[in-house]
């Protein structure tokens, strides 16, 4: 196990791809390799490691340091090996007088021009230059230290997180070439030539006033302390390592927590992560401070009512006061009177816990995750079509794909380690299609091709996608092949009948969406005339009435290319958070027990009863938006929430504060006081990634290992606290360690027998579904059938929203996110990410704002059905006119105040993505924000035990 | 009389050649020639067994640069050809004459070399300071449009060519071809990594070729009157004639073209003249400024690739650089390596670092203020910056002065030091 400081080896330059090998001879030692690789790499691939600077195996060859010169037999000169291809029969020495000399000059001259201050230097201990002076044996620098240099050059710390000092700089340009190669934003370039070159962010810019994103590829790429972290600079060198999972977005990367005791030196995102592959956004990698923020609950806490102050408890005090409670509300007003909330941010066997307390100790089937409002429309309508809730693909899988379409998804600011690989795949000239009222970053990626955009109106998502349909049945464009062997044919005949109608037809639904009709044509020939079509979406597709029905659309369109069941291909659901997919399958769902197996099932649910020696409830039991709409009717009483913040998350925030009042015990278990904590009776410290063992399951199927670094500050593991609540509930629970947990998974969940914490020890981590079929996981889903056997084609008739613009809301208000923050924000708005982002705003088209009279910067009245809400104005025509947008980071914005009750119709997945609004210019925050800013204020008084000032509610 | 094929009709009073007057003496025959009735292969066919070779410097076979493109069916498109016509090599100033005097020279070859090829775009990449060049290249361009020889069905053929005149921003390293291409593409100029040659992946990842501008202007003659009659023209072994200059204290600096494997007596002697009065010979560079220094022994040989090459020098650009016996060898050694430094691209560290410490240490010799210790270090700097050391040729040219001056002229170097002064500032 990869528990100690270990640094992954180089091997200098990419791996070839090519399959005809080569043998060739390094010192003596014969080597094999593929055609194409670099004699560097064949060196590193026999365990010669030849000294290096500018090379680096994520990068490609760049032949500039020279101290990886080798001899080569009947070549002339002293080659260097990174860009020298090995060749059959080639005779290769890496060590000899006139390379020593060579080398040493090399660093001679690097060392004329450098501080010698290895002593107090920040990567001391962990400095490539440092090693190559010692590998060549650097003794004196025959030059001096008087000649020309770039010791005075200005440092930059502009950067909450890394600091700039190009004293120290090489100009190996791995930094540039990270920015460029690995993350893809060009930020970064040489400036100058010759002796003047010299690193410049943007055209000589600061950092920050540059275009860098602050994913930190280029931190890591740095061979020197040019650039380096801050929290190095201040703390030291790590002395030890753990392999563990990123807990923010559901790209899931891998990353490596360096390690000073039970302290984060830093988070560098681990190259033998299949997700990331050593890649990471400014998320993973910097904004780990929330976890040691002095806001964090550390201990448990208990209330009568939510104007008392909170009382600090011991655990078994605040377990005990929990589960009296619950089981008093069950005796006055019945079983079905409570429920529990699953957490999409924990993990997987916390999930798993969270569930099988609700159905096992609680009684009922009154459990639903915060994927109700992201993705519950993925899980029904990839189930119906395709027989499997879940993505179809590896993020890899891109690479192989020569059309990529992204509809209602943002990848570069939502999944940006994901983003950049696609961008890569762009700049290799795959072709884009975005399908977005919004004019999305990915459309600005650098050497793009000419890309389709097609910005139609919020809501009308079903309609684009059955006239793309429209256009691939009518002009011939199917695969007929594909759809004769893996589809249905009599739910393919009704869909093909249905989807024949002319007024499906591009030009008759141009008026509903706003695209004009040869846009859609183009797009549609696009798809289905590629050799490799992928669909990559994301919530701009599920958070509509007709969310599942677009999900369907989607899966449509992929079974009539044939665009299912191999690299390049697929349907692909860019997972929010971190464990949504892994919340979903671990039976969060009221319907549902783990593995998608239906509560009506009975030989499933017989299984469920015998392994956990209760009788199960064969009814669906409470979704969220029922167990509100139940409190305020007064039957639904009592509710644990674990890690999820439904105050802020979820739509028509007064109707949510309004069911929260009703209860009569909220137990709520989170690492901060969040916006639901403020309206709960038992408060129960959790933990953060950090602190605990688990899995999360990403947006691939890809089953990653989390790690303890740390004790958990109050104590326990988030799953040990539910394990004390279902015992001190009477339902006992013994779990000594989360890989207990699951093994009991894998011995419920079909699609997860093969699963168990040796084999992810052994893998690395593992694809679902992994099974004896299956014993190593699958990356490609319906490679030779689907589950249900035979692809359903849905019947997609497009609904117009009720959500509709009027004379009084004359405009559709849709939501998104931004790179620096996490969606509700509780995380990262504890981080230094707030300098890029520290307040919600509302982008207005210029001539919505010219309308109205609306400059950059002023406060705006945001008004629905539903409520009012105040933001400040930035004029943008990334939208169409009528078109306003916002963010939810940040609880005191109230976006959901604003948002309503409109949802999709299969599974109550909330229509945040449109809101029809009225914008007008005003002078003051909201009525519902001064409201906020009390309660808040009163609940910050109630936490430090401070009784309510006089006159407060 | 000796046939002169690049400067023949040039006119005497300066100015260029319109294309009326290009094609009264025979102009865009060979073009014609070659779409009415010579298949692409036959035109480079010719070329080859012209035994021409790359004016730039390196003397590389054109036509075996050419067969390396893909041809035919299946070949990748759009394939492009660059003229290079970034003339910064110190002391070189022909391909200048050239660009002045008769562009639709270049021009021609540029058609026949594109159509041999089967080029879809062609440019020329012009050194920024050659304004004149620039505007006489315009002009022949726009003549050559409006009179269908660019475009599109070429004098009514199947063959059409898009050709641009594209300004350089000025670096010494765009005369490189991969840093060429980089700069063309709009990119730093700095060389790539080859393989993949340009033949293969050049310009956008296309099939590129990149040819000096005298080398393509023998193009349309070869073509014209075949490749015996060109081989025909060179002295001994070598094929076709040359433009060859010399700068300096000589009578008379300029450039003249004659016979490949003409003395560098006749060019130094008979053409320039000798050198000025009160002057004497101490050496001369053959080739520009990035070839070794040659001695008044080495008079006598022959102007080829090989003979000079075997003398320890390179003929490079052909155009020599007098050194007399009244200029410091150490100050003008230190004025090359200063450009030297000033050009190096950045890239890599042997030329990005160490030519600065080449020009501090000559610095510190000329001011007389030399240990005895930097003369070795200096010859150290001549190998590991030599050939094969560096990702491209721009430092390996640097050393060649640098590493013929301290053999050459080791007395002047070993007189600074020990004297503490420059020699020849106190006549």
């Amino acid at each position: 196990m990869l528990q100690y400081f270990d640094p992954n080896k180089d091997y200098g330059t990419p791996a070839s791809l090519s399959e005809k090998l080569v043998t060739l001879e390094i010192d003596g030692v014969e080597v094999t390799v593929p055609e194409g690789t670099s004699v560097m790499r064949a060196a590193a691939m026999a365990d010669i490691n030849i000294p290096k600077l500018c090379a680096s195996d994520n990068l490609e060859a760049f032949g500039s340091c020279r101290l990886c010169a080798v001899q080569i037999e009947n070549r002339r000169g002293l080659p260097a090996s990174c860009t020298t291809p090995a060749e059959a029969g080639m005779k290769v020495w890496t060590q000899n007088d006139k390379l020593a000399r060579l080398r040493r000059n090399i660093m001679e001259l690097y060392i004329s021009d450098h501080p010698l201050d290895c002593l107090t230097c920040p990567a001391n201990g962990n400095c490539e230059l440092q090693d190559m002076a010692g590998a060549v044996g650097l003794r004196e620098v025959r030059y001096g230290f008087d000649g020309e240099n770039h010791l005075d050059a200005e440092k930059d710390h502009s950067n909450p997180y890394f600091s700039f000092d190009p004293s120290k700089c090489i100009v190996c340009s791995r930094c540039v070439r990270a920015c460029e190669e690995v993350q893809g934003t060009f930020a970064l370039t040489i400036d100058g030539r010759g002796f003047d070159s010299k690193v410049s962010p943007g055209q000589n810019e600061a950092f920050m006033d540059s275009e860098c994103v602050s994913c930190g590829a280029c931190v890591q790429a740095c061979p020197t302390s040019t650039l380096m972290e801050k929290s190095v600079i201040d703390m030291g060198q790590p002395e030890h390592s753990v392999v563990t999972t990123c807990a923010y977005c559901g790209v899931g990367c891998s990353f490596k927590a360096e390690m000073k005791g039970d302290q984060v030196v830093r988070m560098v995102p681990y190259k033998g992560g299949d997700a990331n592959h050593g890649h990471s956004c400014v998320k993973g990698r910097f904004a780990f401070g929330y976890a040691t923020h002095k806001d964090r609950i550390k201990q448990p806490m208990i209330r009568d009512a939510i104007t008392d102050p909170w009382r600090e408890v011991s655990w078994d005090e605040a377990i005990a006061f929990a589960a009296k409670r619950l089981k008093e509300v069950q005796g006055t007003y019945g079983r079905e009177s409570i429920g529990g909330i699953t957490s999409s941010r924990c993990t997987n066997e916390e999930t798993y816990l969270v569930q099988k307390l609700v159905r096992a100790a609680f009684g009922n089937n009154n459990t639903d995750t915060c994927a109700r409002v992201c993705h519950s429309p993925t899980g029904y309508g990839l189930k119906t079509t395709l027989g499997e809730s879940a993505g179809t693909q590896t993020f890899d899988s891109v690479m192989e794909s020569d059309v990529i379409v992204v509809i209602g998804a943002n990848p570069t600011d939502a999944h940006p380690v994901f983003g950049s690989l696609m961008r890569k795949r762009l700049r290799e000239g795959a072709e884009l299609i975005v399908i977005d009222p919004r004019r999305i970053d990915l459309l600005k990626t650098p050497h793009l091709k000419d890309a389709q955009h097609l910005p139609l109106r919020p809501g009308t998502n079903v309609a684009i996608v059955n006239a793309l349909a429209h256009v691939i049945v009518t002009e011939g464009l199917e695969d007929t092949d594909f759809i004769a062997s893996r589809c249905d044919d009599k739910a393919y005949q009704a869909w093909r009948e249905f989807i024949l109608e002319e007024r499906h037809a591009p030009e008759a639904v141009e008026a509903i969406t706003g695209v004009p009709a040869d846009k859609v044509r183009r797009a549609a020939r696009t798809y289905a005339k590629a050799p490799n079509g992928a669909i990559y979406y994301g919530l701009g597709v599920t958070e509509h009435s007709q969310g599942s029905s677009m999900v369907m659309g989607i899966a449509n369109l992929a079974m009539a290319t044939g665009n299912i069941g191999r690299e390049g291909v697929g349907v692909n659901p860019l997972r929010g958070q971190n464990n949504v997919q892994g919340s979903c399958d671990m039976g969060s769902f009221p319907h549902e027990l783990p593995g998608y197996q239906h509560v009506a099932d009975d030989a499933a649910r017989a299984r469920f009863e015998k392994s956990w020696g209760v009788k199960l409830d064969d009814e669906p039991g409470l979704r969220i938006p029922n167990m509100f709409d139940s409190a305020i009717a007064g039957t639904f009483k009592a509710l644990y929430v674990q890690g999820e913040d439904i105050a802020q998350s979820d739509p028509n925030t007064q109707h949510v504060e309004a069911a929260l009042k009703s209860l009569e015990c909220l137990i709520v278990q989170d690492i901060f006081l969040n916006e639901t904590a403020k309206f709960a009776h038992v408060l129960l410290p959790g933990s953060t990634f950090l602190e605990k063992n688990g899995t999360f399951t990403n947006a691939e199927r890809r089953i990653n290992r989390v790690r303890k670094v740390m004790p958990p500050v109050a104590g326990k593991e988030d799953w040990e606290v539910t394990q004390d609540l279902a015992n001190a509930l009477g339902y006992p629970m013994n779990y000594a360690h989360p890989s207990e947990i699951m093994d009991e998974i894998a011995g419920l969940t079909p699609s997860f027998t093969g699963v168990s914490y040796d084999k992810l020890e052994q893998l690395g981590s593992i694809q679902w579904p992994c099974n004896d079929q299956y014993p190593e996981g699958t990356p490609t889903m319906h490679v030779e059938d689907f589950p249900i056997g035979r692809g359903q084609f849905a019947i997609t008739e497009y609904v117009a929203t009720e959500e509709r613009t009027t004379s009084r809301f004359p405009l559709l208000l849709t939501t998104g996110r931004i790179l620096s923050q996490y969606n509700v924000g509780a995380q990262t708005r504890r981080t230094d990410n707030q300098v890029w982002h520290d307040e919600d705003v509302l982008e207005v088209h210029p001539s919505d704002a010219e309308l109205r009279g609306i400059q950059d910067g002023d406060w705006l009245g945001v008004s629905s059905r539903s409520g009012q809400t105040v933001l400040r104005a930035r004029i943008s025509d990334r939208m169409l006119p009528g078109v306003v947008y916002t963010t939810f980071h940040h609880p005191g914005s109230g976006a959901n105040v604003i948002t309503t009750d409109s949802s999709d119709w299969a599974t109550n997945c909330p229509e945040y993505k449109v809101t029809a609004v009225q914008v007008e210019k005003v002078s003051q925050p909201s009525e519902w924000q001064q409201q906020f800013r009390s309660f808040e204020q009163l609940q910050h008084q109630l936490l430090r035990g401070e009784k309510a000032e006089s006159g407060a509610s | 009389m000796m046939e002169r094929p690049l400067t023949h009709h040039l006119k005497d009073d300066g100015t260029a050649l319109s294309l009326a007057e290009y094609r009264a003496t025979g102009g865009y025959e060979a073009l014609h020639k070659a779409l009415s009735g010579m298949a692409a292969e036959d035109v480079l066919e010719e070329v080859r067994s012209a035994n021409l070779r790359g004016r730039g410097g390196a003397g590389f076979p054109t036509g075996v640069k050419w067969s390396l493109v893909p041809r035919g069916e299946g070949a990748p498109h759009p394939k492009y050809l660059v003229a290079n016509a970034d003339e910064m090599e110190p002391g070189a100033f022909k391909d200048r004459l050239l660009l002045e005097r008769n562009p639709h020279l270049l021009l021609e070859g540029m058609l026949l070399a594109a159509y041999a090829i089967e080029a879809d775009v062609a440019y020329i990449f012009l050194r920024g300071e050659y304004v004149d060049p620039a505007r006489c290249l315009r002009k022949a361009l726009a003549e050559a449009r409006d009179a269908g020889l660019i475009g599109t069905h070429i004098l009514g053929s199947d063959f059409s060519l898009e050709l641009h005149l594209h300004i350089s921003a000025g670096r010494y390293i765009c005369g490189e071809e991969t840093a060429l291409i980089n700069a063309l593409e709009g990119k730093r100029a700095t060389p790539r990594a080859k393989p993949p040659f340009p033949q293969i992946s050049g310009a956008w990842g296309r099939p590129t070729v990149v040819n000096n501008v005298e080398t393509l202007c023998n193009v349309a003659p070869i073509v014209r009157h075949g490749a015996d009659w060109y081989r025909s023209l060179g002295l001994g072994d070598e094929s076709g004639t040359k433009l060859f200059g010399a700068s300096g204290r000589v009578r008379r600096p300029g450039i003249w073209e004659l016979p490949m494997g003409t003395s560098i007596r006749e060019i130094f002697e008979i053409c320039a003249g000798g050198m000025q009065e009160g002057y004497g010979l101490r050496g001369f560079l053959p080739g520009g400024g990035s070839t070794d220094f040659l001695l008044p022994q080495h008079l006598d040989l022959p102007m080829t690739y090989e003979s000079i090459g075997q003398a320890g020098s390179r003929m490079g650009t052909g155009t020599l650089i007098v050194l007399d016996d009244r200029t410091c060898p150490v100050g003008m050694v230190l004025n090359l390596e200063r450009f030297f430094a000033q050009e190096s691209c950045g890239w890599c560290t042997p030329c990005r670092d160490g030519l600065p410490w080449t020009r501090q240490l000559l610095e510190a010799i000329e001011a007389g203020q030399g240990r005895p210790e930097d003369l070795a270090t200096l010859e150290e700097h001549c190998g590991f910056m030599g050939p094969g050391k560096t990702f491209c040729a721009l430092a390996p040219g640097a050393m060649e002065p640098l590493q013929s001056a301290l053999k050459f002229f080791r007395d002047d170097f070993e007189r600074h030091i020990a004297e503490g002064r420059c020699p020849y500032r106190q006549a």
